[in-house]
């Protein structure tokens, strides 16, 4: 039993045990244990990252039984990178929602059982190695993230987890059938079965299970224009929820996107797909910045900042599959760059303005006189995650914006240079709009009182790790790479 | 036609229907009937041309049930919601506006 203390199974039982335990606990009971937990899950992470620089790709069969009976799990450099962004991310969160949930407690009651799910959900669907394992962990994960948008109750969230579920089973369920036309032709799951035999000869068959699996995917990710249910499931959830959704979960179906396209179906993408894609992204940009503009609640102008990030993911797919050889590389890094920088950001981002809302008692920008005066830090932690949504240097969206942009130029696509700059101008302006509001006294009437410590410092945290990855980015890549290159 | 593409083909209509039902009912308790019968044409797929020369797979049976289990719970999850939403709402449908048309409503 030498690899009883192997990362790869114990990222996925340690988040399933202690949400177990914490549903055992009680309503409301566990955060420590959580905490505790989930810095154990970033240590995880971290020594899976150390073998994968050393060894390259990791297979782990589960209980011995290997494929095609029992199930592997692997760990490539996209996936230890996401990995590693779930639990850092997921460790400050979870520091901020002891806090939140000690000010306003609606919402705690099953709180940590499901957050332990979803991380359970999130680290399985990182590391699987078939397709059918990769479609249960997406349901997990779906089901586990609708449980938290309906956590605190009341009519809007109900709803919103209701227009969430139905968007999610139907992507899961475009999914599936995928699953199975690609089973029916080739009788295999296996990611690394299935690689060698799908050439751009493929049956239609083949075609129709990739446009079903892609379009499945790209409603969980809410691709503008699937992006309906996002904003009033992510702005409607109490604010660690939003920011566990917007970091994580939108990344993991974006992660099996990218996946998908890089290596699965790689022989039957098209340049017209790929400019769709795009196209798409570029449309996500603008609306959702133009739509965040307009919002008058703090958190739903988050949310819709959410909508346009998204598009800059997608921008990587026209670059990755036009682009010669080296323009292709640094386009894939300024991708997953940008999944990591706004997973990190957007956390700090909803995290910041969830102590906003606890301090004022309401969510209306209009109505944040004060704020600055009183949670400068949290001001701080929120202009910061901003900047690097801007892509200002030295953040590390300003990495991810400037390697997409090599790449845009290097393969004479000079239009998503434009859509970039676009999108970082009304970026900034939403932004401002808060900060605005912020640092203008308080108005008579309104009260603005001090937050938990916690909330203020657990924001800061991630916000200024959003920064600063932007400064020693290079590892981060380096592994991203480690996997490529095997 | 062999009966492999007999299922696959019945299973086909089956999502069709499904996922009729799941876009253009306003009825929650149909979108979630529909759902089902979408999971089910899926399901019937992937065991209708698993099948070769009329011999079983076991492999997508074993992948038909652990979806059922999936099926069920998600199932179960939408009940409860749909019951809450009745709760707070007297009604078993989503209201019609969308977030989009108005954003400083809300």
């Amino acid at each position: 039993m030498t690899d009883f203390l192997d990362p790869l199974p114990w990222l996925i039982v340690l988040p399933l045990v202690w949400g177990t335990l914490a549903f055992v606990l009680g309503p409301g009971r566990g955060g420590r244990l959580a905490i505790a937990a989930i810095a154990l899950q970033c240590a995880l992470a971290l020594q899976l990252a150390g073998q994968l620089l050393g060894n390259g790709v990791r297979i782990y069969a589960i209980g011995d039984w290997g494929a095609p009976l029992g199930i592997d799990l692997m760990a490539d450099g996209l996936a230890a990178v996401m990995l590693l962004l779930t639990q850092f991310v997921a460790l400050p969160l979870a520091v901020y929602a002891r806090g939140y949930f000690a000010a306003q407690a609606k919402g705690i009651s099953q709180f940590w059982p499901i957050t332990g799910y979803l991380l359970a959900a999130l680290n399985a669907l990182f590391l699987s190695a078939d397709l059918f394992n990769i479609y249960v962990t997406l349901e997990l994960l779906g089901l586990a993230a609708v449980g938290l948008v309906a956590i605190a109750g009341g009519k809007p969230p109900v709803i919103a987890a209701m227009r969430y579920l139905l968007a999610t089973l139907l992507g899961s369920g475009a999914y599936l059938l995928g699953v199975a036309l690609l089973y029916g032709t080739y009788g295999s799951v296996s990611l690394s079965v299935l690689m060698p035999l799908i050439t751009n000869e493929a049956p239609p068959a083949v075609l129709l299970a990739a446009a079903l699996m892609l379009l499945g995917l790209l409603l969980k990710t809410a691709l503008f224009p699937f992006h309906f249910w996002l904003p009033p499931a992510h702005g409607g959830a109490p604010a660690p929820v939003s920011a566990l959704l917007s970091a994580l979960v939108i990344k993991a179906s974006f992660y099996l996107v990218l996946r998908l396209w890089l290596d699965l179906f790689a022989p039957l993408t098209t340049v017209a797909a790929a400019q769709l894609l795009g196209a798409l992204g570029a449309a996500a940009i603008l609306w959702g910045s133009v739509l965040a503009l307009l919002q008058s609640r703090l958190k739903m102008l988050v949310a819709y900042s959410t909508v346009a990030q998204i598009g800059y993911l997608f921008l990587l797919f026209p670059l990755v599959t036009l682009s010669p050889p080296g323009a292709a590389e640094s386009a894939l890094q300024g991708g997953v760059m940008q999944a990591v920088a706004h997973g990190l950001a957007k956390a700090a981002m909803f995290a910041a303005a969830g102590s906003m809302i606890v301090a004022t008692g309401r969510d209306d920008i209009a109505r944040l006189g004060g704020v600055g005066a009183r949670l400068p830090l949290t001001l701080f932690s929120f202009g910061l995650a901003g900047v690097t949504l801007m892509g200002l240097p030295p953040s590390a969206g300003f990495s991810a914006k400037w390697l997409l942009l090599m790449a845009a130029l290097e393969s004479g696509q000079w239009w998503w240079v434009a859509v970039m700059i676009a999108g970082g101008l009304l970026t900034a302006a939403y932004v401002f709009k808060v900060l605005r509001r912020a640092f203008l006294p308080v108005e008579a009437g309104d009260s603005v009182t001090r937050v938990p410590r916690s909330l203020e410092f657990s924001a800061f945290a991630l916000a200024l790790a959003s920064i600063l990855l932007g400064l020693f980015g290079a590892p981060l890549l380096e592994l991203l790479m480690a996997g490529a290159a095997a | 036609m062999s009966t492999a593409l007999l299922y696959a083909l019945a299973g086909a209509a089956l999502f069709a229907i499904g996922l009729a039902g799941l876009l253009l009912q306003p009825h929650l308790l149909r979108n979630i009937l529909a759902f089902n019968i979408l999971g089910s044409g899926a399901f019937l797929i992937l065991v209708g041309l698993g099948q070769r020369d009329g011999i079983t797979d076991p492999v997508p049976q074993a992948m038909v049930l652990t979806g059922i289990v999936v099926a069920i719970a998600a199932t179960a999850l939408a009940l409860a919601l749909a019951r809450q939403l009745l709760d707070l709402t007297g009604q078993m449908r989503l209201p019609e506006d969308r977030p989009d048309s108005n954003p400083a409503d809300d």
